[in-house]
């Protein structure tokens, strides 16, 4: 049960990130985009972190994207012309990104033992034990970045005062 | 007791059918109720000629709707004029299945007055509206039309917008239940009948307030319905549907209005509980236990649903600049200040 859900859903995460690359249209990539973070919230659900799952439909399919999509329709964003690219990006791009792909997996399986394995649907994290962890236990991390958002937000404004 | 699984489905699927074949029908007549009301607030009938009262011109309205012609304009992005509909209605329908409508009655170890029971019931709820703006946005751009497309922008902003004010709303009743569970949330309140509901006891009546003026905000209604405001833009985002198209639009509107009265019921007026607490519980047996809790739901629920039809028959509308001075101002800051408060009282009244 838990293994096919698995599968339509990681499934449909590689075939939305796929599509997102190959459509021309950003709105096409947009959608794309929302379809992969609805499917990794599902993904999150059944490794039983239910106010996870949740917050990604929220915050990234609900909010973010749809701040995506407004950017797109204001600017009335058309197809994208199809480049050839630069030589370099072929050149470094492909082995670079096939160096970082096989040194994560080198780590991700090196450190396997250290990590442990887990079952799909094993484990569930109720919101409480959640938010006792992340406001008790990593409560000076979680403020250290809302330090850094807000930073980030200080930025945004910064670059898009005018000058006067 | 342990359920077997294909009891479970059976059940579901009966649950479901119901609860759809209920909400479209209170949809219809949400529409009738509208019309007669407002109508009477403008001093005229309203529709009375199909049936006694005008009792069966939403069955008339559906018909016509139904065999109107599909119009498909040229030069729209086809796939997603036609999905625009569907995510809009398909988001709207789902929410109502995390809605409990009365008290936890257990026949053979299923619950039969809510759809599916879950954890994070309220969370869900808000994930899967947020997903609803889609809807909106996208046929505002796929119908290449200006009057759309403007219609579009403002609901994706003014959405955006007051998304925030209303989750921040809604931690106050979470601080106070320490629960996502929309049951849990019920439970809290269902002690003192009237004084331990969230709006009175609880003293969340600010976060109604805002939650109430977010909501409006988020279904598109009056005094916030700027993108479909037909004196500017013709009908704004569905400007170029037509027949059930517009009619699918036309319903999740009115079933997300229905969403957000369940909801307030259910989060700031003690849900299924009886005003009167436990009072009249001893009477009436078995059916009454059964029946009562629901009645109260509906009533409440219907209160909700006449005062949003009040509010569109009373007030003009924002203008573009207040709506979002008034949303990050003035709700976003008094939520704010709400959550602060609550959690003081909480930790005082702990220590």
């Amino acid at each position: 049960m838990y293994l096919v859900l698995f599968l339509i859903f990681g499934g449909l995460c590689v075939a939305g990130a796929l599509n997102l690359l190959f459509q021309r249209h950003p709105i096409n990539s947009a959608l794309s985009l929302i379809v992969v973070m609805s499917s990794l919230a599902v993904l999150y659900l059944l490794l039983g972190a239910e106010f996870l799952a949740a917050a990604q439909v929220i915050v990234y399919s609900g909010a973010i994207m749809v701040l995506f999509t407004f950017v797109i329709m204001l600017l009335n964003a058309g197809r994208e012309e199809r480049t050839h690219g630069s030589k370099a990006a072929y050149a470094v791009g492909i082995p670079g990104a096939a160096a970082l792909l096989g040194a994560l997996v080198y780590i991700f399986l090196s450190n396997g033992k250290l990590l442990g394995p887990t079952l799909l649907g094993a484990s569930w994290v109720v919101p409480t034990a959640f938010s006792a962890t992340l406001f008790r236990d990593l409560l000076l991390p979680f403020e250290v970045t809302s330090v850094l958002l807000l930073v980030a937000i200080l930025g945004a404004v910064a670059l898009a005062r005018k000058e006067h | 007791m342990e359920v077997s699984f294909w009891f479970f489905v059976l059940i579901s699927i009966l649950k479901v059918i119901i609860v759809t074949g209920i909400l479209l029908t209170a949809v219809a007549y949400t529409v009738l109720l509208e019309r007669k009301v407002v109508g009477r607030i403008q001093n005229r009938w309203g529709p009375s000629r199909v049936g006694p009262f005008g009792l069966l011109q939403p069955l008339a309205d559906g018909i016509k709707l139904f065999l109107k012609e599909d119009l498909m304009p040229t030069n729209v992005y086809k796939p997603l004029f036609i999905a625009a509909p569907i995510i809009a209605l398909g988001c709207a329908l789902i929410s109502i299945s995390m809605i409990p409508f009365g008290a936890n009655i257990q026949y053979h170890g299923v619950d039969l007055f809510q759809i599916s029971d879950i954890n994070i019931g309220l969370l869900v709820i808000l994930g899967i509206t947020s997903i609803g703006v889609y809807g909106v946005a996208l046929s505002g751009w796929s119908s290449n039309n200006k009057y759309s497309l403007l219609g579009a922008l403002r609901a994706s902003a003014q959405v955006i917008s007051y998304e925030l004010a209303l989750g921040l709303s809604l931690v106050g009743v979470i601080l106070r239940s320490g629960s996502f569970r929309l049951r849990d949330i019920v439970d809290v309140q269902s002690t003192h009948g009237l004084l331990s509901w969230n709006f009175f006891g609880g003293w969340q009546f600010v976060a109604f307030f805002i939650y109430i003026m977010a909501a409006f905000a988020e279904t598109n209604r009056t005094p916030f319905d700027l993108p479909e405001a037909e004196s500017e833009l013709t009908a704004g985002y569905h400007t170029e549907y037509s027949s059930m198209k517009f009619a699918m639009f036309f319903m999740a509107e009115y079933a997300n209005m229905i969403t957000v009265g369940c909801l307030a019921t259910l989060l700031f007026f003690g849900g299924w509980s009886s005003p009167f607490g436990h009072l009249f519980q001893p009477y009436g047996g078995v059916w009454a236990a059964a029946i009562m809790p629901v009645f109260w739901f509906v009533l409440k629920v219907f209160g909700f649903l006449f005062l949003y039809i009040w509010v569109r028959g009373t007030l003009p509308r924002f203008r573009y600049d207040q709506l979002m001075g008034f949303g990050w101002k003035v709700l976003m800051p008094l939520a704010i200040a709400n959550i602060i408060v609550t959690s003081f009282w909480l930790a005082y009244r702990a220590a």
